[in-house]
């Protein structure tokens, strides 16, 4: 690999997280807006999470006296460094990984496990009995929707016979099973967008925070600017879980089908990136629109037994049989 | 303590009840219902004062309230403001110079808590927004904005 090539690849680590967080911060918006709208209310303007992060930062950090401070502080920054970490390793619309080659689909679970754990070891450093309660539960859950996210991964893996997500989104891996196999990926795309909102623990599987029973369960000791770090995780971990899915199984680029402009129009080849890149975060807008935020509004919260069973039977058997279907069709 | 223009669109707000009949708190709850819609404002309750801008308090303060409202009051990181919603929180209403009752709020909390009142028996969800509203125009005044 060449020098210029690292350059760019360094030049693409220092803004990628400015642009998550960005990111991360619209959709958000955007998810506040949509619910408010499907209610029946006006609802935040659209920069309504950028002035809650401004106002988290601007506020005095408490650090209560229980809490094991060094532990406590810390948790934020990892919570919010492993999905940003993530979208170095992920495929931005027509763009490949910016680190392409050096981690795979293996390395983005592990990473996307990090912040759930983070946030369980900061609740469990606070002190408090409710976040030691949410900590439990935020733990008991991840162990639930790993399984049917590890399933999916390993069947999309299975077909292409490799982990790298540059080989799984170059081409849709519609266009390569049959009815059956079809089918079996539809089973799949079921369980990974019932995964969504317990990944970003979004009704109905926000018992970890449970602001009504809990009142704010992991994070209701942190306050000030270790919040607003939660809060900006919890944006991006939006955008990075999103991504994936697109990733993995949706990532069809507009000029696949339609091209603006000719060879003999000069900023041919870069209206079509913007055209993609659009395409991309409205893919983005849709997959958050209809993984979290219709669910959010539809659906109350669920006990922490029947989120897990939920997620441990239903789910990874659904995820199992469109496995079968998949490999099945192979075999075939 | 620096109040700066962000924070008055963002207020997330603690509800505390100390010792109120209900009433205020329902109508509190109605300010949050999609008819009066306080998110448009970016106002949203919170279940941790750890979170919160604004402390909602009610009730006049019975004596084992006493020591759990100044808490809450200590445990919200500045800075911070206090809206007392009703009749009760505000003077002590008609528990006025019972032996059960400390309040009202305002003299249980310290000198520098900026406090606004919020007056009915029980509040009209209008005037908690219009509480809201004045809340907004005191942090102008308190920063400086009209000079």
């Amino acid at each position: 690999m060449s020098y210029e090539d690292w350059m760019v690849r360094i030049l693409f680590v220092l803004v990628l997280p400015f642009i998550g967080i960005f990111l991360g911060l619209l959709y958000k918006g955007f998810d506040r807006k949509i619910t408010a709208m499907m209610q029946a209310r006006i609802g935040p303007p659209i920069r309504q999470p950028f002035r809650d992060v401004k106002k988290l930062f601007m506020k005095e950090n408490i650090v209560p006296d229980h809490a094991v401070p060094w532990i406590f502080n810390a948790a934020p920054f990892f919570a919010l460094l492993a999905p940003l970490v993530a979208l170095v390793y992920l495929p931005l619309g027509p763009f490949e990984p910016v680190m392409e080659g050096y981690g795979d689909l293996i390395l983005l679970l592990y990473l996307l496990a990090i912040p759930a754990v983070a946030m369980a070891v900061g609740g469990l450093a606070s002190g408090s009995p409710y976040a030691t309660v949410g900590a439990q539960r935020e733990l008991v859950l991840m162990m639930s929707y790993e399984f049917p996210l590890a399933i999916a991964a390993v069947t999309i893996a299975w077909k292409y016979e490799s982990f790298s997500l540059a080989t799984i989104s170059s081409t849709p891996i519609w266009g390569q099973v049959g009815a059956m196999g079809a089918f079996g990926l539809f089973l799949i795309v079921i369980g990974l967008f019932a995964v969504l909102p317990g990944e970003l623990s979004k009704v109905p599987f926000d018992q970890a925070e449970a602001e009504t029973e809990l009142g704010g369960g992991l994070f209701v000791e942190y306050s000030g600017r270790n919040l607003g770090v939660f809060y900006l995780s919890e944006a991006v971990k939006m955008v990075v879980v999103g991504t994936l899915l697109i990733a993995l199984l949706f990532p069809h680029n507009l000029s696949q089908w339609y091209s603006f402009g000719g060879p003999e129009f000069a900023g041919y080849v870069v209206l079509n990136v913007v055209a993609d890149v659009l395409f991309f975060l409205l893919k983005l807008l849709i997959i958050i629109f209809v993984g979290v935020s219709v669910v959010r509004v539809a659906v109350a919260r669920f006990q922490i037994d029947k989120a897990s069973y939920f997620y441990w039977v239903p789910m990874t058997l659904l995820g199992l049989l469109g496995t079968v279907l998949v490999v099945l069709e192979g075999a075939i | 303590m620096k109040l700066t223009k962000t924070f008055d669109k963002a207020l997330w707000v603690f509800h505390v009840n100390s010792g109120s009949c209900n009433a205020c708190d329902i109508e509190i709850v109605a300010a949050l219902t999609p008819r009066y819609d306080v998110e448009r404002f970016g106002i949203k309750l919170v279940g941790s004062p750890r979170h919160a801008d604004v402390l909602l308090f009610t009730g006049p303060v019975t004596r084992k309230m006493k020591d759990r409202v100044m808490r809450v009051y200590e445990q919200t990181p500045d800075p911070k403001v206090v809206m007392v919603i009703g009749n009760c929180g505000s003077t002590t209403g008609v528990f006025y110079d019972s032996y059960a009752i400390d309040g009202p709020i305002d003299t249980l909390l310290p000198d520098d808590a900026h406090v606004l009142y919020v007056t009915g028996c029980p509040v009209r969800p209008e005037n908690v927004i219009n509480g809201v509203k004045e809340a907004w125009l005191y942090l102008e005044k308190l920063r400086g904005d009209d000079k």
